[in-house]
């Protein structure tokens, strides 16, 4: 059986610096998958380029059996490739709700979009109560809630999710993390970065370490736990 | 002066400012998206008149139904030639350019603008006449002299003009606020990385936001054809001044402000010209020679008291 996304000695750069200098890596369906490594480590690149918004100097990128290479963005999102940005990015003078409308740009069935808009706030009650508020009034949490909840409204096939525990209080972060969790649990498949380690292993089914543009360490969530290494650098244990 | 001539001022600034309105959207939405002025959008507007112009006056059939059936078809032709000349604008020059530092497009739209306004004055061809243009043109008038309503007086034209731009600023918000191209255009001039995540063709927005901004340029130059008589291939470097002029007054980015930004600027020099003959030490800074002045002295004061324009954000707003 082939991984729904599959990606192999992929580099990307800026200019004539390379940020990513060959990552190999797989997400198989219904798969929570993380990459996790510090600041500058290549993680954002890596999911920019997979939506399309950077393109690759080097490797292969297939997704659910299709070569995304020459795939511009607004077209990748149609196979099914959800991203959440870094830094949320809600659109912040349309309404909630137009936001969430927006995450179903491509789709043209309205009665499956008005379900998925009422499983959002379902699943986000808080989103419901600020539907008609532009999304730029909203606090950091909730912004979070909505960059999630737009992305999932194209329905994908993989969901994306840049560090979205960022700049949030740890109540916030908790709660953003057992979305995650629960989502994962219903059946969504999951490429997670993060720079929480410990909830994403705590999560994954398989996790890469990346340092400088390099995958350095890969194998299951619960695996790089318990490894030392992992432990010393990113978990701040001894 | 009277209140019946203040009111005829009111009225001559109110059609004056719809006009500049209607062009200073165009400059607006480029901006919201693009972050760039189009400075060619001045000769955008100058072709829609002469495109209706051409119309007119290639068409025999045209002459012989009155002007008001004529219009229509006049406004097509135009807004097909704004159009074109802005789509390909946008293809062939801005966009070549998307990445280039700042300074590029806009030297790019300065040589655009003398560009265009050369064809116009070197190929612009009346029936039985040679190529090419020096005067101004005369455009057909509407029948009918003017309407008096108590005693302020206004032609045709100017109705027609009051009634377009209130036509055209309706259609327009429910296109922006209510369609799906609309919606698509306010998540690209939001945060365009992040629309073309949601599936959104940021290159054919930007097409579109180019295009919507010429038809309503042409529409404008028709009206000030009607109004004024005459066209002329340099006519879209004062109006394109005095539409951006409006833009930057409304609030450079907000589509509501281009249109507000468009009436105020029209009474304001409307009532400085005609006022101002009036006072006794200030005489000599009234009527049409100082009428182009007053804009940028508008400008310069609101600027100086509110920078991001009428109804602009501030810029530490935006995201
Ligand atoms: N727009 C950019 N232009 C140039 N260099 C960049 C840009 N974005 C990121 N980089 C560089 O690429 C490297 C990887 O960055 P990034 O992918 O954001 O890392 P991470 O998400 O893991 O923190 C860093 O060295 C960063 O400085
Ligand atoms: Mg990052």
């Amino acid at each position: 059986m082939t991984a729904l996304l599959e990606v192999e000695d992929l580099r990307v750069a800026y200019g004539k610096v390379e940020a990513v200098k060959g990552i190999s890596f797989s997400v198989e369906e219904g798969q929570a998958v993380t990459l996790i490594g510090t600041n500058g480590a290549g993680k954002t690149t890596t999911l920019h380029t997979l939506s399309g918004l950077l393109t690759p100097s080097g490797g292969r990128v297939r997704f659910a059996g299709q070569d995304l290479a020459g795939v511009p963005a607004h077209k990748v999102v149609a196979l099914g490739l959800a991203h959440s940005p870094e830094g949320r990015h809600i659109f912040p003078r349309l309404t909630v709700e137009e936001n969430l409308l927006l995450g179903a740009f491509l789709r043209k069935d309205a009665d499956g979009i008005a379900d998925d808009t009422e499983r959002a706030y379902t699943l986000f009650p808080r989103l419901r109560e600020r539907r008609i508020q532009p999304a730029g009034t909203l606090s950091g949490g909730e912004q979070q809630m909505l960059a999630m909840a737009r992305a999932l409204m194209c329905r994908p096939r993989l969901l994306m999710l840049d560090e979205p525990s960022m700049g949030l209080s740890p109540i916030m972060m908790k709660k953003i993390m057992a979305t995650v969790a629960e989502l994962k649990a219903t059946g969504t498949t999951i490429l997670l970065v993060e720079q929480n380690a410990r909830a994403a292993l705590s999560l994954a089914d398989q996790a890469y370490v990346m340092e400088t543009g390099r995958v350095v360490l890969s194998g299951s969530g619960e695996r790089l736990l318990h490894d030392d290494s992992v432990r010393k650098a990113y978990l701040g244990e001894e | 002066m009277t209140f019946t001539d203040f009111l005829q001022l009111l009225t001559d600034g109110l059609v004056l400012g719809s006009m500049y309105g209607l062009i200073a959207v165009g400059y607006t939405m480029v901006y919201g998206i693009l972050q760039i002025i189009n400075f060619a959008h001045g000769e955008i507007f100058m072709l829609g008149g002469f495109g209706a112009l051409f119309a007119y006056a290639w068409v025999p059939a045209l002459h012989e139904i009155s002007l008001w059936a004529a219009l229509p078809v006049m406004l097509v032709v135009g807004v097909l030639v704004s159009v074109t000349a802005a789509v390909a604008a946008e293809r062939f020059t801005y966009r070549p350019l998307r990445n280039a530092p700042r300074l590029a497009p806009l030297i790019t739209a300065i040589g655009l603008s003398l560009f265009l306004q050369q064809v116009v004055f070197n190929f612009f061809t009346l029936p039985g006449e040679s190529m090419g243009i020096t005067a101004p043109v005369p455009f057909p008038q509407l029948d009918g002299g003017p309407l008096r309503l108590g005693g302020v007086t206004v032609s045709y034209a100017a109705i027609l003009t009051l009634v377009v731009a209130a036509g055209a600023m309706t259609g327009l918000t429910y296109f922006v606020g209510r369609t799906r191209t609309g919606r698509a255009m306010q998540a690209t001039a939001q945060d365009p990385k992040t629309a073309r995540l949601m599936g959104i063709d940021t290159d054919r927005v930007i097409v579109v936001a180019f295009a919507v901004g010429a038809v309503l340029a042409a529409v404008a130059c028709l009206t000030q054809g009607l109004r004024l008589g005459s066209i002329s291939y340099n006519m879209g470097f004062i109006a394109g001044l005095k539409g951006f002029t409006a833009a930057v007054l409304g609030g450079i980015g907000n589509i509501r402000g281009a249109m507000l930004g468009g009436v105020v600027l029209g009474v304001a020099e409307s009532l400085a010209s005609g006022l101002l003959p009036h006072l006794p030490s200030l005489q000599m800074f009234g009527g049409s020679v100082w009428k182009d002045v007053w804009a940028f002295v508008i400008l310069i004061v609101v600027l100086l008291i509110r920078p991001q324009g009428l109804l602009g954000e501030r810029i530490a707003d935006r995201a």
